[in-house]
């Protein structure tokens, strides 16, 4: 399908009906019970969640294929929303300029910085894109406020110029759209207790990621993505090859940081504003999280992985105490506050220190992320029955 | 040229930290080969000491103080710290407000176990690992040590201040004959410098005069040959991950007064250190106390009205746009060695 | 007028003399050694050939082709390829792969940005790496992951790695350096066969004598940086110069 081998397809296949279905998979508690406080099928939310999973699809093509482990790819995330609204303030508030245009300025910003960056490898390459996204950070912050809002960041505002839609009459906020379809639209469906919000802004933003996923399939598959797994292996090898690793390098670079412009645009054309701190070497630290934990240089890592973190972040800063007392409320008082007591640290705004921990687990003894799990789960499974270990042994790289 | 005085002075003593956290990334990559993102960690756990420390002797028991009345006539219930009742009134304020340089007695022993558990717990699993690997698994362990912090201390900085007599500051100008109070300097930084001072000369006369020194710059030099000698290299190899913890931690204690702790001040600084330190050179020990003085007083001079006049904004990246440059044309820094982290 | 020509090439590493004043001539389609004590300068003179060190005096004329100054790639794309003493191979990919990416080099140059269509789509790129695993009998073995392959095999590999980007000067740096009996006398046999077979170039360096006089037809012994004595094996062996020099040593050392 599309020019991918079957397993491909299938991979594909499953993302999409995840995307497709995200309002039924996310919204699995009905209305008005207890668990309907973790019920993350709200449009915010979902839109981050595959918003992020570009960003992480991108970072991967990176990190994943050639080894280069970027600190500072939030910096590109930032210059593609500060591109985005810009577009939104001067041109119209249709998200697809805004979107193509933050591709196209990130691009470019990660031709610059990966042009010096990749002269160096290892962790001088780290580094040198760490400094070069604080730079743009304290830059943004400061000098740059003109352009970037410094620190009260930049919204579309009623007299800004727009110069394809027209004016705006006096008191009329303006909102994304996309020809005409404003982001902000939602449909609710009603099934007895249930309620499932299907809302335009997430499923343009899935239908981007699931594009961008097909992409990152093509690109893994190509001669191009096997030369980028080369220069990881091996770069000596790849020098005396007659193979030039740098243009390689530097391409893998600037198609990662479109993407990150990508899922930075996309996020002004969900929310329509954008603040200095998106470009934080926090957020850079965060897109690396997501890939590890999903398992870098696996095609459906990132995006697992991405999921995992916004979904997890989302319910498990939900739990308080009150919610704990519940769970616990059949036990017997001495232990109820005991195992209060030791689970308190970790949820609600504790969720920074479980996912600390979850990290520091995956990269100690799951270096292949959430995918090596599953696929160990898988072995353990097949091993069971004797008939089926002949395709055991064979693990492709790239999977 | 007072100005040019006074900007070197502002600028010793963050570059004083820059080079104590710098000197003990380097100690750590040197001798283990390991990039260590949860360094900046250590100095904040440093500096949270201090704040246990100081929050230690002021732990208090109620009593009621017949002595004093309300006034309604009733008795008041006075809290009175358990260090009045060991050493009396005078001597107990002279130790509360002593606190943050009794600390360093306090965080040397902390320091070197929390350092001990983390190389034999942690970081000894991650050396034949590839340094992609030890930078995640140190940068997971800065973010669970910095909430573990946060859950304990809270999110606001925690006010610590200097003993008494280093309150003021210090008229520099009236004594090099300027005009007075125009190179003004508070003493505690003054203090600071010279406690860095102190601690960068102690760790390189450890390591130049002492056998020990010698083995572990040997093995820094050359860590398989100096194995096959039959030196156990490991066991001195944790002692150092010791001694780099403390060194760090103790940096944080000192800098607690200049600026109140909170927990997320190891990352902000650690960007910066590790920045200090591939601009020194990795694995080059003067060559990160160099550049973290260097860059310290640079970023205090880029800092100045005049220069951001010319430049503005240039305060927040000089230290980065150095690095840039300095990566691109000297590789190994200002002092690295050849075949350090080339790959 | 050799294929490779190497005039008054010297090269120091600080006060110490590397490489003094060589001058070599390798004959086309000849297999040629280059043999000599440790520290005598030849894996320098390697470096200086492929574009790692560039040597301080002299020039290095590949087919009537300057090489100095020019990056390893390109000195590769002009037809020179290089074996490591330990089997430099692409360790996390199959060994299919291995074989594939020098098909590509080969077919698409230093650099080419091919990243919609599949590899498998590359119909010649997959017949060429095929039939190269064919010819270096490892066909049955093109799924394995190329560092689970013994060592003798990733030498193998690498031979044809080399091999299928159709070289006309193939430098092989101790190619049976920490090999079993029989792996070196395979991959003796295998390097005859391909000068045999095909019009290439060999030059070897080598410590093991008994690989040397298998193969090589001229010899060149080099000591302290400078060569000694260029002739054929047979004049080598009873030459008295090269046996004080050299061959009183590896007896002792081997």
């Amino acid at each position: 399908m599309f020019g991918l081998t079957k397993r491909d397809s299938t991979l594909l296949i499953i993302v999409i009906l995840l995307t497709v279905l995200a309002p039924f998979i996310l919204n699995p508690f009905p209305e008005g019970s207890a668990m309907a406080q973790f019920n993350a099928g709200y449009p915010d939310l979902m839109q981050r969640l595959v918003i992020f999973g570009i960003f992480a699809i991108g970072f991967n093509i990176l990190f994943g294929l050639t080894g280069y482990l970027s600190f500072g790819h939030a910096a590109f995330l930032g210059v593609g929303s500060y591109a985005a609204i810009w577009m939104m303030k001067l041109l119209t508030m249709n998200v697809v300029p805004a979107i193509i245009i933050s591709v196209v300025v990130a691009g470019l910003f990660s031709l610059l910085v990966g042009w010096i960056s990749l002269r160096r490898s290892g962790i001088y390459f780290s580094i040198l894109t760490l400094a070069f996204a604080q730079m743009s950070y304290s830059l943004a912050y400061s000098v740059l406020t003109p352009i970037t809002g410094g620190e009260t960041g930049l919204q579309p505002k009623v007299d800004d110029p727009r110069i394809l839609d027209g004016a705006l009459a006096a008191g009329q906020t303006p909102r994304a759209n996309f020809f005409g379809l404003e982001m902000g639209t939602s449909y609710e469906l009603e099934l007895g207790n249930w309620i499932f919000t299907f809302n335009a802004g997430y499923y343009i933003a899935a239908i981007v990621m699931i594009l961008a996923f097909y992409l990152s399939i093509r690109i893994f598959r190509s001669p191009f993505g096997m030369m980028l797994r080369a220069v990881k292996s091996n770069q000596q090898r790849v020098n005396y090859t007659g193979l030039n690793a740098k243009p390689y390098t530097l391409a893998a670079f600037v198609i990662s940081g479109m993407y990150a412009g990508l899922a930075g645009g996309l996020l002004v054309a969900m929310d329509t504003q954008v603040g200095a701190e998106r470009m934080f070497w926090t957020a850079s630290g965060e897109v690396v999280l997501m890939t590890i934990l999903g398992g870098a240089g696996t095609l459906i890592g990132p995006v697992l992985g991405a999921g995992f973190i916004k979904y997890m972040e989302n319910i498990v800063s939900k739990i308080n105490k009150s919610v704990l007392e519940q769970w616990f409320a059949f036990m017997p008082d001495g232990i109820e506050d005991f195992l209060i007591a030791i689970v308190y640290p970790f949820i609600g705004k504790g969720w920074h220190l479980t996912l600390g921990i979850l990290f520091m687990l995956v990269v100690i003894f799951l270096p292949g992320g959430l995918v090596e799990g599953g696929q160990r789960i898988g072995r353990l499974f097949k091993r069971k029955k004797p008939s089926d270990d002949a395709a055991d042994g064979k693990t492709t790289p790239a999977e | 040229m007072d100005a040019i005085i006074l900007q070197i002075l502002n600028g010793l003593d963050k570059g004083s930290a820059y080079a104590l956290i710098a000197l003990g990334l380097t100690l750590i990559f040197g001798t283990l080969g390991v990039v260590n993102f949860a360094h900046g960690a250590l100095f904040m756990i440093g500096a949270f000491c201090a704040v246990t420390l100081s929050r230690i002797l002021t732990l208090s028991h109620t009593i009621i103080d017949e002595t004093q009345k309300d006034f309604l006539g009733n008795p008041l219930k006075v809290d009175v710290p358990y260090i009045y009742d060991i050493f009396g009134q005078q001597t107990g304020d002279a130790i509360i407000d002593w606190a943050v340089p009794l600390s360093i007695l306090f965080a040397i022993p902390v320091m070197i176990g929390i350092g001990f558990i983390m190389e034999r717990g942690l970081i000894k699993h991650f050396y034949k690992r590839p340094h992609a690997d030890q930078i995640l698994v140190t940068f997971g362990l800065a973010i669970v040590l910095q909430e573990i912090i946060k859950y304990f201390y809270g999110a606001n900085p925690i006010p610590t201040p200097a003993p008494d007599a280093f309150r003021g500051s210090f008229d520099f100008g009236a004594m090099l004959g300027f005009d007075p109070n125009t190179i003004i300097y508070p003493y505690w930084r003054l203090v600071y410098f010279a406690f860095a001072a102190v601690i960068i000369g102690a760790v390189f006369a450890f390591l130049q005069f002492t056998t020990f020194g010698m083995v572990v710059r040997a093995g820094m030099a050359d860590r398989e040959t100096v194995g096959l000698l039959g030196i156990n290299i490991d066991k001195r190899f944790t002692i150092m991950f010791g001694i780099a913890a403390a060194v760090a931690g103790l940096a944080g204690v000192m800098y607690t007064p200049i600026n109140s702790p909170n927990y997320h001040m190891g990352m902000d600084f650690l960007v910066l250190s590790f920045v200090v330190v591939v601009v020194g050179g990795m694995g080059s020990l003067p060559g990160a106390v160099l550049a973290g003085f260097l860059l310290g007083i640079l970023e205090s001079f880029a800092s100045m009205a005049v220069v951001l006049e010319i430049l503005p904004g240039i305060n927040q990246i000089i230290i980065y746009l150095v690095a840039i440059i300095i990566l691109l044309t000297r590789p190994r820094g200002l002092m690295g060695r050849r075949g350090v982290m080339e790959e | 007028m050799g294929i490779l020509e190497v005039k008054n090439v010297g090269k120091r590493f600080g006060g110490l003399q590397a490489l003094g004043d060589v001058n070599l001539s390798i004959a086309e389609n000849s297999v040629h050694a280059i043999i000599g004590p440790n520290g005598a300068g030849k894996s320098t003179l390697l470096n200086c050939l492929v574009g790692k060190l560039i040597p301080d005096t002299g020039s290095v004329m590949f087919d009537g082709q300057s090489v100095l100054g020019r990056k390893p790639h390109e000195i590769n794309q002009m037809g020179i390829s290089r074996v490591f003493q330990t089997p430099e191979i692409f360790g996390d990919l199959t060994v299919m792969e291995n074989m594939m990416i020098p098909c590509f080099a080969k077919r698409d140059g230093a650099f080419e940005m091919n990243a919609i269509a599949s590899v498998a789509s590359q119909r010649d790129i997959v017949e060429r790496a095929e039939h190269m695993l064919e010819d270096m009998n490892m066909a049955d073995k093109r799924d394995m992951h190329a560092a689970a392959l013994s060592r003798g095999d990733k030498r193998r590999l690498e031979i044809g790695m080399c091999l299928s980007q159709e070289p006309r000067l193939l430098l092989l740096d101790e190619p049976t350096a920490g090999m079993a009996r029989a792996d070196t006398n395979n991959t003796i046999d295998l390097l005859k066969q391909i000068s045999d077979e095909r019009d290439i170039t060999i030059a070897i360096i080598e410590h093991d004598m008994h690989v040397v006089f298998s193969l090589a037809e001229r010899i060149t012994v080099l000591a302290q940086g400078t060569p000694l004595v260029e002739d054929t094996p047979d004049n080598i062996k009873g030459h008295p110069k090269v046996r004080e020099a050299y061959l009183g040593e590896t007896q002792t050392a081997a």
